[in-house]
């Protein structure tokens, strides 16, 4: 069969003074027609660089340097702009990440869709909105009569996604790209975009390259994989190959790194009572907009939870965005105050008390952040970010920085970090010095809200080991709030199952992976990803996993 | 550093740089360099500039050196634009930082309260202020400074409400920080960029109103500034159009170069919202 498409040794120069000097190298592959292409890679791997390159979206400080995409006896990226724009026109479309901003917020769903005919083709206005109406049916949203009218605040990022969908098939393509379309959606939506991709792509014979980074996905989707690092592409086979048989030593790398689905045996240990923590009829109401002529959306984002936390343990909170599981663990944590309810910390009740009456507990009871990037002043050096807490409570500054140098010690970074700013650090290093600044109060309980889910799968690996390694050392109580259900299989002994506030299910985590008892659990198991593949019980080795130098 | 360097390569702002710093300079030692008082009457009325070479820039209406007023004038005009200019940033960040951090009530006391002093003109404010205090370089500076800052106190409002809920923030409450240190030493390091920059552009539009302040007459009478200069000659601008334009170029120079110097601080500072990106 002749190939759709070809990358030929496609070389792509970044300007100089980046961190390396080509996006990506000698890259090769073809894309058959009818066959789901799947790109993988981490971040900086420059996965999404040739999709560019073919699109035409490259910035312009990035330019071809050598090689070619064939495309209908053309090379894409030597044509003149014009040319390959109109040769791209309608055979090539693609669907982005944040379905949001990829949509006009001002234009109702038909007139963004029928635009794409106005510009394109000849059709009649009549034609344009059955054609429309067909597509939004062919996506599979629910009521499209309606959805015509709607604007895309209005829908749901799946259901904007669909959109995006519809509007990328409208002129039936022969290729469809897709650049991580799946990343900001929740599991379960993951999986109905990755079935409707897959159908439509079946039905209308459409070739697709799908970027992505989760190699659950790829399981998932891909007919064949090809795996990028930094910027060369290490490896390219049939997906079944790929993945259980990885040739390249990178690829063995990353597949280690995904976590099993299946909960490991783990030796039943009798909790330690009483609880270090125990939460009871937690209740937190947000309520946005209301005034005396409108009515107030209320949110329950904590409806009616309870549950206990024991030293040495790892407790997960799972479910979807919006379940309430970050409001939970802020309640906890008291960023955020609760409504009613009671929070009690070794004995203590801290729900109710004032600013003055929790600092002594403050120190008791610490968080690790999400987004590694965020979550460091970036006017601070390492040394002070980490000294900071323990100067708050009290201690000689010249102890506060001998402990930082410790704790540095402790979540395995060199110590000359200590006077380096954040900026000269990696995404998995700067989620070290938050792991350290959280310790530097010897807390008793550590929350984790959603710690690893801003890192590439090598990295996390790394971090949930040493977050592992610490809690048996330091005895700790662990709070993990988590969406992937592979991490929270892998790390926690019991899991919290939450939706719209309210948690559906709590027990032992092999028990709910294996025999889960609600409607909602068996549904988000059942829309995990690669579900099948690595169902195994190989634990997760981080050794010979190197995170890379500042 | 980074902002150093990327501004020293900004040609532009190095020319802003450059006059401004020329101009600060004479303001400095100028009136110890170069001999002569701004008031005595030293040559024919209406001499006009270039014709004596002692009087450079000729003589006014009552025969008074032209070029002396302008150096003791610069002094007077930069010396307002940057005091009020700290005043104003003395009242706007604190009030703006309060509002943004707490937010509630507390917000809403101190915008509206902000909100009346926006509302007033502020040129019309000012020549209240100046006239009720009696026209002083004090009254000047304050009334100046008080008509500039609410734009501060909603900026710095706008990048505290960002920025508090950043995670370094939240981590440091959950440090135990109290409110102060969280507000000195997470939270204000970090909105500095844009207060510098429009701090820069604020002493511009003070020394504007300060020259027109004096050009109403409502400046300080026992100091030479441009705006009285201007004020002084308009009577006769037919017959001596050079006693208005002079101090006139001074002014607009000084403002221009102020605000390329607050243009590249901009795109120094804040790379990303500048317009100058490549792609």
């Amino acid at each position: 069969m002749k190939p759709l498409l070809k990358v030929e040794n496609l070389s792509i120069r970044l300007p100089a003074g980046g961190d390396r000097e080509f996006a990506i190298r000698n890259v090769n592959y073809d894309l058959m027609p009818g066959e789901i292409l799947c790109v993988v890679g981490e971040s900086g791997s420059g996965k999404s660089m040739t999709a560019n390159a073919i699109m035409g979206l490259l910035p312009k400080v990035i330019t071809v340097d050598k090689g070619a995409v064939i495309f209908d006896g053309y090379d894409l990226a030597s044509l003149e702009e014009h040319r390959a724009r109109t040769l791209r026109g309608n055979r090539i479309s693609m669907i982005f990440q944040e379905p949001m901003t990829a949509l006009n917020p001002l234009m109702r769903v038909e007139d963004q869709i029928a635009e794409v005919f106005l510009v394109h083709t000849k059709m009649t206005r009549k034609q344009r909105h059955d054609r429309t109406l067909a597509l939004l049916e062919d996506v599979g949203l629910p009521d499209p009569h309606k959805m015509l009218r709607a604007y895309p605040h209005q829908l749901s990022g799946g259901q904007r996604q669909r959109v995006m969908i519809a509007m990328a098939l409208a002129l039936e393509p022969s290729i469809l790209i897709a650049d991580e379309p799946t990343t900001a959606l929740d599991v379960t939506t993951q999986a109905q975009i990755l079935k409707l991709i897959k159908e439509l792509q079946r039905k209308h014979n459409t070739a697709v390259m799908f970027i992505t980074h989760d190699f659950g996905v790829v399981a998932e989707i891909a007919d064949r994989v090809a795996v990028m690092e930094k910027g060369e592409m290490v490896e390219l086979g049939n997906r079944d190959a790929v993945l259980n048989n990885p040739q390249h030593d990178y690829t063995k790398k990353l597949i280690a790194a995904v976590p099993p689905l299946v909960s490991p045996k783990r030796e039943i240990k009798p909790l330690q009572v009483p609880p270090i923590l125990s939460v009871e009829n937690l209740c937190k109401t947000y309520r946005t907009g209301g005034s005396w002529l409108s009515k107030a959306r209320i949110v329950k984002a904590a409806d009616d939870v309870s549950f206990e936390l024991h030293r040495g343990e790892t407790l997960g909170l799972v479910g979807e965005s919006g379940s309430g599981k970050s409001t939970v663990s802020r309640c906890v944590v008291r960023l955020l105050n609760s409504d009613s309810g009671k929070i009690r910390l070794s004995g203590s009740e801290i729900q109710s008390l004032g600013t003055k009456e929790l600092a002594p507990f403050r120190k008791r009871i610490q968080m690790v952040f999400q987004d590694p990037y965020a979550s460091l002043n970036p006017r601070k050096t390492i040394g002070q970010i980490i000294a900071d807490g323990p100067i708050a409570q009290g201690m000689p500054r010249k102890d506060a920085f001998a402990k930082a140098a410790e704790l540095l010690a402790l979540v395995e970074l060199p110590i000359a970090a200590i006077d380096r700013y954040p900026h000269e650090f990696s995404g998995g290093q700067r989620q070290r010095v938050g792991i350290a600044r959280a310790l530097a109060h010897d807390p008793e309980v550590l929350v984790a809200d959603e710690a690893i889910s801003a890192l590439d799968v090598s990295v996390q690996a790394q971090i949930l080991d040493l977050i592992e390694t610490l809690k048996k050392r330091l005895n700790l109580a662990v709070l993990f709030v988590v969406h992937d259900l592979r991490v929270a299989a892998q790390v926690c002994d019991r899991v919290i199952v939450m939706q719209k506030g309210k948690i559906v299910e709590m027990g032992d985590t092999r028990q709910v992976f294996e025999s889960p008892a609600h409607d909602y659990t068996k549904s988000l198991i059942a829309s995990i990803p690669g579900a099948n593949w690595r169902s195994d019980t190989t634990a997760v080795t981080a050794s010979g996993v190197q995170e890379g130098a500042a | 550093m980074n902002v150093i360097k990327s501004l020293t390569q900004n040609k532009v702002a190095m020319v802003g740089f450059s006059i401004l710093f020329i101009f600060v300079v004479i303001a400095l030692i100028g009136p110890y360099l170069y001999d002569g008082s701004p008031w005595r009457m030293v040559q024919r009325p209406f001499l006009p500039p270039f014709q004596n070479s002692n009087y450079l820039l000729g003589t006014d209406t009552l025969g008074r050196d032209v070029l002396a007023g302008l150096i003791y004038g610069a002094r007077i005009s930069l010396l307002v634009g940057f005091v009020s200019t700290i005043i104003a940033l003395l009242i706007g960040i604190p009030l703006g930082a309060y509002a943004g951090y707490y937010g509630g009530w507390v917000d809403e006391v101190l915008m509206r309260f902000t909100e009346i002093f926006q509302t007033v003109p502020s040129f019309a404010l000012a020549v209240v202020l100046v006239a009720i205090f009696e026209p002083s370089v004090y009254s000047i500076t304050g009334a100046i400074a008080i008509v500039s800052w609410p734009p501060v106190a909603r900026l710095v409002r706008g990048e505290f409400l960002s920025l508090r809920s950043q995670e370094y923030v939240l981590a440091a409450k959950l440090n135990g920080q109290t409110n102060r240190n969280i507000i000195l030493r997470e939270i204000l390091p970090n909105s500095l960029s844009p207060i510098i920059v429009l701090a820069s552009l604020m002493v511009a539009s003070a020394i504007l109103l300060e020259s027109s302040l004096s050009f109403l007459g409502l400046g300080d009478p026992a100091i030479m500034s441009w705006g009285y200069m201007i004020g002084a000659a308009k009577t006769v601008i037919r017959q001596a159009w050079w006693l208005s334009f002079i101090p006139g170029v001074a002014i607009a120079i000084t403002v221009l170069s102020l605000n390329l110097l607050g243009e590249g601080l901009n795109e120094a500072l804040n790379p990303k919202l500048s317009g100058n990106r490549e792609n």
